[in-house]
């Protein structure tokens, strides 16, 4: 019989932290990737949540896409705060 | 005269059935069906050895034999060990760890919930934070009697044969006929009714159905073992037998 | 714990394609590799066998400190010896999990182990015989492994990369505790400085092999090095564990078994004895003193446990089927 579904495990090392991708493991049930995820992911209290997602199930962008998705922000630089000279004088901005 | 015979027996009496199963439970280390469970039978062992230290850190302060925690698990001999005959037997297959897991995790939360609440306040705190984890294990061992009981038609009977097996083991844990025991009080309310009506859920979920046997395994409580233990305590305290009054 | 080039296969000598170059430049730039990017076929197969070695190490490495958990002297020493042996079964995972984004899977790893055709360090088929072992693997055999590791956290494939950083994070508390151990065992009884000599002297060589063959044998590593996926060379990282481990020795009292070890005022560095590359080589043909008990203990393991797999698979099918309807 073919393997238990690989997963991806998603941990929110700390409240007000998004979730990090911190990598997968083996399990038969959604909830049993959970279970296995503290366990393996979290023996050093590295988590106050935990989120798993089958690996087929993640759509990915091809690399060769990267610059038709990723370059024309590249042009943005409004986007970034440096962009924009502010007197000396102005603090916390 | 030990004034404090019923904290006593009741921290011998959690912290054995926790040492002693850490023990069986640390056995599979690199033998588990899947890699993932042997990181999780491992993190039930620790949590397990911890709390045992807990409780046999406090029966050593009341103790007037016994000066250390080390010395209860390392000294004493097999007729002053306190645990029931369930977590003494062996391994066997996977099934049979999780079943005898899940029967002791149901009455492990349900005694801790209630030492939770005592007056005492050092065995509310253990109680307190060995909840926390015991809680988790219960689910993992729940969880996986559903998957074996409901999963093959192999795997479904070989977990009511484990069902079966352990049952008058596990009874042993809500064994109330504990004359001079010390601690009838807090063990007499959690009835084996109450421990059963925890199980019926799961086992229902799981296929499974629980034997109507009544007999009872016991003993554990006055020291009286099955053979298991005369081996695990004869490799278990090998070294502090062979070289006594060495620090390691 | 260990990741020991074996067997690497001689890579293809054909002219690099643009691709290849492209390819090349991005590693000179030290920009990783990427699951999904292009990658020559080479690298691919050499990081499998590479990274799938280095997780068999740890799980068949998971078996001889195991059977001193039952043993361990005292409440603490047991504590300790438990969250290493589970660490280690952390880390085979995290780098099977890496070896996965190549695209070989965890049971395809798992048969190359059990048929023999996958290795694993050849350290693990040396027995562990008294307690002292659990210290001197500690000491040696774990800080053989972080010299190792530490570089390899730069190479030049992200999920290795990063499985390494996780890997090395962790791994700090074990050569510590190890060596912590020998401090007590080394200050108590003579019994027990005896037995802590006693593991020395039969840990040592088998440690200074854990960095693999002489370079001049290793005739694979130039290619590797290119890739990054091998950051030094074999007697560079040896030469420097001997350096480190003999003042510790000293610190502990305890001799290292090898009266060739003399500091080397020219070369600023100890002058050491010839390993013994036949045994290093026989071991890793199987004829070490455990190799067939360790191997047999992962195919019983894997074999044992296959009911256990189906069922919980047949589970999931069925309840997802439930769900569909």
């Amino acid at each position: 019989m073919s393997e238990w579904p690989l997963w991806e495990v998603f941990i929110r090392s700390q409240h007000g932290l998004a979730h990090r991708h911190v990598g997968s493991l083996h399990a038969p049930t959604s909830e049993m990737a959970v279970c296995n995820a503290r366990d393996v992911y979290t023996r050093r209290n590295e988590g106050v949540s935990i989120w798993v997602v089958k690996s087929a199930d993640i759509s990915a962008s091809e690399p060769n896409n990267k610059d038709m998705l990723f370059e024309p922000s590249h042009d943005k630089i409004f986007r970034h705060p440096t962009f924009y000279d502010l007197p000396d004088d102005v603090d916390y901005m | 005269m030990n004034n404090n015979i019923e904290e006593l027996s009741l921290s011998l009496f959690m912290g054995d059935n926790n040492l002693i199963l850490s023990h069986r439970l640390s056995e599979w280390t690199g033998h588990a069906p899947v890699l993932e469970e042997e990181l999780a039978l491992a993190n039930v062992a620790l949590d397990l050895l911890g709390q045992a230290r807990m409780w046999l850190e406090y029966a050593a302060e009341i103790s007037e034999d016994y000066k250390t925690a080390d010395d209860l698990a390392y000294k004493r001999e097999i007729w002053e060990f306190r645990n029931v005959a369930l977590v003494e037997q062996p391994n066997g297959h996977f099934g049979d760890t999780i079943v005898r897991q899940f029967y002791y995790d149901n009455w492990h939360k349900l005694i801790l919930e209630h030492l939770y609440q005592s007056e005492n306040e050092r065995i509310a705190g253990i109680a307190e934070k060995s909840l926390k984890e015991v809680r988790y294990h219960l689910e993992r061992s729940a969880q996986w009697t559903v998957l074996l009981g409901d999963g093959t038609e192999e795997s479904h009977n070989k977990l009511q044969t484990s069902v079966n097996h352990f049952w008058p083991y596990a009874l042993e844990l809500c064994n109330t006929n504990t004359a001079n025991s010390g601690f009838d009080d807090d063990l007499a309310s959690l009835s084996r009714q109450t421990w059963i009506d925890s199980l019926s859920n799961i086992i229902a979920e799981a296929t499974l159905q629980l034997p109507e046997t009544e007999f009872s395994y016991s003993g554990g409580r006055e020291g009286i073992h099955t053979e298991h233990l005369s081996l695990i305590l004869a490799e278990m305290q090998c070294l502090p037998r062979a070289y006594p009054g060495t620090q390691w | 714990m260990y990741s020991q080039v074996i067997d690497e296969q001689p890579v293809s000598s054909d002219e690099l394609n643009a691709q290849e170059a492209l390819f090349q430049e991005k590693i000179d730039n030290d920009i990783k590799i990427e699951p999904r990017d292009w990658m020559p076929d080479g690298y691919r197969k050499t990081l499998i066998r590479q990274i799938s070695q280095h997780a068999h190490s740890e799980i068949v490495g998971m078996l001889p400190e195991g059977k001193w958990l039952t043993r361990a002297p005292s409440l603490t020493r047991k504590s300790i010896l438990l969250a290493k042996v589970q660490d280690e079964g952390g880390h085979g995972l995290y780098l099977y999990s890496a070896a996965e984004t190549l695209g070989v899977t965890r049971d395809e790893m798992y048969l190359a182990l059990h048929s023999g055709k996958a290795k694993y360090s050849s350290i693990f088929n040396y027995p562990t015989l008294t307690w002292a072992d659990i210290g001197v693997i500690g000491w040696l055999v774990d800080g053989a492994a972080i010299m190792n590791q530490v570089p390899l956290q730069r190479c030049s494939y992200g999920p290795y990369a990063r499985a390494m950083v996780r890997i090395c994070k962790e791994e700090s508390f074990h050569q510590r505790q190890g060596f912590e151990m020998l401090i007590t065992l080394c200050k108590g009884k003579p019994v027990q400085k005896a037995m802590a000599q006693d593991a020395l002297n039969r840990w040592w060589w088998p440690s200074l092999m854990m960095f693999g063959p002489p370079d001049a044998d290793s005739v694979h590593s130039a290619q590797s090095m290119r890739w990054k996926i091998k950051m030094n060379g074999n007697d560079e990282l040896r030469q420097k564990f001997v350096d480190v481990c003999v003042p510790q020795a000293e610190l502990l009292g305890l001799t290292i078994p090898d009266n060739k070890i003399i500091w080397n005022e020219e070369w600023q560095q100890h002058d050491f004895g010839e390993v013994n590359w036949d045994e290093f080589y026989n071991v890793l043909k199987g004829n070490g003193v455990c190799n067939r008990e360790r191997l047999k203990a992962r195919v019983d393991a894997w074999e044992d446990g296959a009911w256990v797999r189906d069922a919980a698979k047949a589970y999931a099918v069925k309840r997802q089927r439930s769900s569909s309807l």
